[in-house]
């Protein structure tokens, strides 16, 4: 069985963002990466499935600059069998359909049975990539899945809907899962894996290779939105800070009276 | 400008959100149409004309039906605009048309000035400006992002739609939320624990301060998906929406899935070390801290007035 994921490296969502001087994207420098946190539950569902089906192979696929090779590391020592770098400097200014017809091209010709992709990413966030890909490729695709069975090429995936329903879904393998939040517990990669990873393949591709379309839509401007409402920002010693907050609840609300 | 709405059915129920749709082509000063699989029985009302499946023979889960019978309707409107909620029907369905009508797909958009499409980027941190390259383009929108500007009104023209493609997956049915437990949505006070508590044991210092303000804890998703607590305890999209009087949100950054849940508080307090975290924008006071300080500080505090 051939499985492949799709990783993305964002920043983490706690860095202090700055926009880059073009004005059209943030600027990397000083942010703290990472794997995309959907992406995490992408590999973990890769890996568990390869477990239970014993023969398996898994291909991990990253598209971007050479720093998210940190990341495919990681997913290497969770359990990935190899990586498929696709050198890109350019790949945040890329639209999904571009990012998605790359992930097409190269997955056209491996006849993959199953594909996991996050369900969105925490930066770009459009939730298209997952979904266009099994398009392109003519592919079954379910997305926003929080649990994952498969028996016999035969996957069995419950949907997350609002409000905490969940659609239960069926479909027949060759098929494309895009993953939620919660689907399962992403392992913590152990130091001897780490070290076992090392040793993995991992194979660069050069994104003009694989890229065979044009853009079809594109970001004027990026800006941090305007402060709205008046709300109180209380900074300093937290002694003071817990007389101001029930000073403030008194005079407010009608809660403490 | 010409839209196409595509309506929302869940649950046997039409869903308010597709009347958010009609507020953003008003907003945008645009002719509409509008699309449903819905039932006849529960029509939207909507002055216009209604493309109409019947979903007891499409079902409410069938992408490629729906798709293909939506593309029948492009081609018929040529709408230079297709409009979904960003929601699990309109984010699945999306890209699916997206693709085979080679138009630009943009996302979770909240605005729509001169031309560009503004949509949030980094957990809302951040604002892009988008501009869609093809003569359509199909937009998804965040919820409550455009406001109703009335009730409700009209009575639309039904035409009817069928198709004969074949469901590529199979819809086996609902799987019913799970119930009982604490009920959030009558709670007066909630205090709620985010990723920010950083460990399962500290729930009981948000249960602490929750308890001597006499009201209910709840959570983030992060702290549920790690089954720190249980599921009904979750507030946002896909879990409770609550409207107390005091909201205290604890190590939680803010994303739009959460607020949506929880926007309807009376008052917001934040607690949080990061200045920029995108809950400082609809909270009433922002707290820049260390929870595990500031909590249970605020907790002995409130325990001897
Ligand atoms: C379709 C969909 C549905 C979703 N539904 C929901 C939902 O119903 N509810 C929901 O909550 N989310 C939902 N999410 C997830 C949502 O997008 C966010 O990922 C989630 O809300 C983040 O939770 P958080 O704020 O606790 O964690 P994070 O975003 O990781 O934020 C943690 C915060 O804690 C702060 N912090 C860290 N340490 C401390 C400290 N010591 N003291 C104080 N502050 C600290 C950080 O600065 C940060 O702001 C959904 C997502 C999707 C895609
Ligand atoms: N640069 C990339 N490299 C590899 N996979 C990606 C990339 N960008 C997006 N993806 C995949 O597509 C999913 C959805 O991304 P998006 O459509 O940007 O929200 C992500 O969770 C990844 O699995």
């Amino acid at each position: 069985m051939k499985i492949l994921v799709c990783v993305k490296q964002v920043p983490d969502m706690e860095s202090k963002f700055r926009v880059n001087d073009g004005g059209k994207w943030y600027d990397e420098a000083d942010l703290a990466l990472r794997m995309n946190e959907y992406d995490e539950y992408a590999v973990e569902q890769a890996v568990q499935l390869k477990e239970q089906v014993g023969e398996a192979d898994v291909t991990i696929l990253s598209i971007g600059s050479d720093r998210v090779k940190e990341t495919m590391k990681k997913a290497l020592a969770m359990g990935c069998d190899r990586g498929v770098h696709v050198v890109d400097d350019t790949s945040y200014a890329k639209d999904p359909f571009e990012i998605a017809s790359i992930i097409a091209a190269f997955a056209k010709d491996h006849s993959f049975d199953m594909i996991f992709t996050g369900m969105q990413s925490q930066d770009r966030g459009s939730a298209q990539v997952g979904v266009l890909v099994a398009e392109i490729l003519g592919m079954s695709s379910i997305s926003t899945i929080v649990e994952f069975t498969f028996d016999n090429g035969q996957v069995t995936a419950r949907r997350e809907l609002e409000g905490g329903l969940k659609a239960i879904v069926k479909a027949k393998a060759p098929a494309l899962m895009t993953c939620q939040l919660g689907l399962n517990t992403p392992r913590y990669p152990t130091l001897p894996n780490i070290m076992k990873a090392k040793k993995k393949e991992l194979l660069s591709v050069e994104v003009a290779t694989l890229l065979q379309v044009d853009a079809v839509q594109e970001t004027t401007r990026m800006y941090f939105p305007e402060k709205k409402g008046g709300g109180i920002v209380l900074e300093g010693d937290v002694g003071n800070m817990v007389n101001e907050i029930i000073n403030i609840l008194k005079d407010k609300t009608g809660v403490l009276t | 400008m010409k839209t196409l709405l595509v309506g929302e059915y869940r649950d046997g129920k039409l869903l308010g959100s597709t009347y958010e749709l009609v507020a953003f082509a008003e907003k945008i000063g645009a002719d509409s149409a509008m699309f449903l699989v819905g039932r006849e029985s529960d029509l939207p009302q909507y002055n216009g004309i209604l493309y109409f499946a019947d979903i007891l023979k499409y079902s409410e889960f069938n992408p490629t039906a729906h798709k293909q019978m939506l593309l029948e309707v492009v081609a018929k409107e040529q709408p230079e605009m297709i409009v979904f909620s960003h929601s699990s029907y309109g984010w699945d369905l999306a890209p699916r048309l997206a693709l085979a009508l080679k138009a630009a797909q943009v996302s979770e958009v909240i605005d729509f000035v001169d031309g560009n499409l503004v949509v949030p980027t980094c957990n809302s941190k951040l604002r892009r400006d988008v501009k869609s390259k093809t003569a359509q383009t199909v937009v998804t929108l965040q919820g409550g992002a455009f406001g109703l500007s009335g009730e409700p009104s009209g009575a639309p023209t039904l035409v009817k739609i069928e198709t004969d493609a074949t469901a590529q997956v199979e819809f086996a049915g609902y799987e019913a939320v799970e119930k009982g437990g604490v009920d959030l949505s009558k709670a007066e006070i909630i205090v709620s624990a985010g990723r920010g508590i950083g460990k399962p044991e500290n729930i009981e210092m948000i249960a602490n301060l929750a308890q001597a303000l006499g009201g209910e804890y709840g959570a983030s998703r992060p702290v549920v998906d790690a089954e720190w607590t249980e599921h009904n305890r979750q507030v946002g999209t896909t879990g409770q929406t609550v409207s107390p009087k005091l909201y205290i949100a604890c190590g939680i950054s803010g994303a739009i899935q959460h607020l949506v849940g929880m926007k309807k508080s009376e008052f917001v307090v934040a607690i949080n070390t990061d200045r920029d975290a995108p809950i400082g924008e609809i909270a009433d006071i922002l707290a820049v801290a260390d929870l595990k300080e500031l909590v249970p500080a605020l907790t002995e505090k409130i325990k001897s007035l």
